[in-house]
């Protein structure tokens, strides 16, 4: 009778080792090491990395773990050694970085541009300004609403430059912190009305979901380029250096960068990143 | 409103066909929070038992710490299991950070607390007597234990499912030390509720409202079967069919 009554409890665990055991079939080990890449969250929103790295790891032995973060935190991670490689799009936090002999190795890989998206109807007017700061400055004239990511990425420290540069201190209910990622970003923009600085390509590969639009572009001041760089092995010796190597050579070959000038033609009307290393 | 209607439709699409996407992610999760239930299992129903027959000096203190473990933020220990697995921390040699073992070292430091806190108090619910009386017949000290836990069996089972409840439905602790990575173009420590962040985050609501519908499913399954438990209707049927078996058994044998 006893071991009658203890069967229906042995039963949980052992359903529950039996799906362990189906879990494991899908788990396979390979034998090859980790490469941990710290990035931005727009290489990844606008599905760059996802294309880019099965074609890294189909050449190369390593598992390539994408840690999409903002510019500033994946660059925090290569500061503390918590990463291998970095792609990031900040250039004087990068030019810091280096100087304090914790990466090497840095190299223009991409470019695009930055845009101020807002609401189509433009209730700051802002439409056609070629100057970043002019429309910034309209924009807070008018006390409009405006989604900053407030997360030390690469887009928010260019926003802070162009605020810097308009003299103007953003405070008030109009501006608004998200502290998320621009793809997080660009829809709160959307749904709140809202204007918000933008890296093109996470724009590009999310406008159809979006009600927002373009309109003010071509500013030099909004340049957006894209550097790797990899995390300096004099001051944390345990990186994988190969493969942070491997992939730094990756993303300058040629096949990589003749990747960018189609990715996203045909999906997007328009290229998102344009190469900076094929022309040597 | 449309857009609702047209990301369910499409979203039962994709679950329908058995999307291989959607099925690994949801195997994947199964596997994470099934190995965390059954270890968690394995250490919180001792430690709870522990603390609910015997009294020793620290039990308050260790009480407490269960008690107050059940309400964990999972964001709070996704951070020191962070803190812990990463390179440079104290655990770092192991190389755990991003990989599954690292969603289920959270999952199991999630669940423990709260099946060792139910396990607890089922038991402290008991008749003290059942165990004086299992000794009385000449019972040792672990099987008068297990009589004890025998009885409480339906609590045990609660306290179980609660924990792989708690678990599952969390995405705090699993975004910060599985990194929702996918590796080789595959889903790699990408769980149910990881993934649903990532959709929407790049607008793709069907592919979000799949995994949703998924979760809830797996979800409104466990509260149904907890439900029959705590009724009574469940885990007396097996007995119930053993015994008609036997019955029947017995009868074939006369016969």
């Amino acid at each position: 009778m006893s071991g009658r009554k203890m069967f229906p409890i042995l039963i949980v665990p052992v359903l529950l080792v039996a799906l362990l055991i189906a879990g494991c079939g899908g788990n396979k080990t390979v034998a090859r090491t980790d490469l941990i890449l710290a990035t931005t969250t727009s290489t990844q929103d606008s599905g760059l990395l996802d294309q880019w790295v099965p074609m890294f790891e189909a050449e190369n032995p390593y598992n390539t773990k994408v840690i999409a973060v903002g510019s500033g935190q994946a660059m925090d991670m290569g500061r503390n050694g918590e990463c291998d490689v970095m792609l990031v799009h900040s250039p004087a936090d990068e030019q810091k970085l280096v100087a304090d002999g914790f990466a090497i190795n840095r190299q223009a890989v991409m470019h695009n541009d930055f845009i101020i998206v807002g609401p189509p109807s433009d209730p700051a007017g802002i439409k056609g300004t070629s100057s970043a700061v002019d429309a910034f400055k309209a924009i807070a004239n008018t006390q409009n609403k405006f989604i900053s990511r407030g997360d030390n990425s690469g887009t928010n420290a260019k926003e802070i430059t162009v605020w810097k540069s308009a003299n103007i201190t953003p405070s008030g209910t109009w501006y608004v912190q998200s502290g998320k990622g621009m793809g997080d970003t660009l829809r709160i923009a959307a749904e709140e009305k809202a204007y918000t600085l933008s890296d093109r390509g996470t724009y590009l590969s999310m406008k159809d979901q979006l009600d927002l639009a373009i309109l003010s572009q071509g500013d030099l001041a909004l340049f957006n380029n894209y550097h790797v760089m990899m995390v300096n092995p004099d001051k944390y010796p345990d990186i994988n250096l190969a493969g942070a190597q491997a992939f730094e050579d990756f993303v300058l070959s040629p096949e990589a960068q003749e990747f960018l000038n189609t990715y996203g033609v045909d999906q997007y009307g328009q290229q998102l990143f344009y190469p900076d290393a094929l022309s040597q | 409103m449309g857009d609702i209607w047209n990301g369910l439709v499409q979203a039962l699409k994709l679950i329908v066909h058995l999307d291989p996407y959607v099925m690994k992610i949801t195997l994947f999760t199964l596997f994470v929070c099934g190995i965390a239930t059954c270890i968690g299992m394995l250490l919180g129903i001792p430690i709870g038992s522990a603390l609910a027959i015997y009294r020793f000096r620290g039990r308050k203190l260790l009480v407490t710490l269960v008690n107050a473990g059940m309400g964990l933020p999972p964001v709070v220990v996704g951070l020191f299991v962070y803190l812990f697995l990463k390179r440079r921390g104290p655990l770092g040699f192991l190389s755990w950070l991003y990989t599954p073992k690292a969603i289920i070292f959270a999952e199991i430091v999630l669940a423990m607390p709260l099946i060792a806190g139910i396990t607890m108090a089922a038991l402290q619910n008991q008749n003290p007597k059942i165990r004086m009386q299992a000794k009385s017949l000449g019972a040792g000290e672990a099987r008068s234990i297990l009589t004890l836990l025998r009885e409480t069996r339906l609590s045990l089972v609660a306290a179980v499912i609660a924990g792989f409840g708690g678990i599952i439905s969390e995405v705090g602790a699993a975004m910060m030390v599985g990194g929702n990575l996918t590796l080789n173009n595959q889903p790699y420590t990408r769980t149910l509720t990881t993934a649903t962040v990532l959709e929407v985050s790049r607008g793709d609501s069907q592919m979000a409202i799949a995994l949703g519908i998924i979760l809830l499913t797996i979800t409104v399954l466990l509260v149904w079967v907890l439900t029959l438990i705590q009724q009574g209707t469940l885990l007396s049927q097996p007995a119930r069919v053993a015994r008609t078996l036997l019955r029947g058994r017995g009868r074939e044998a006369k016969a």
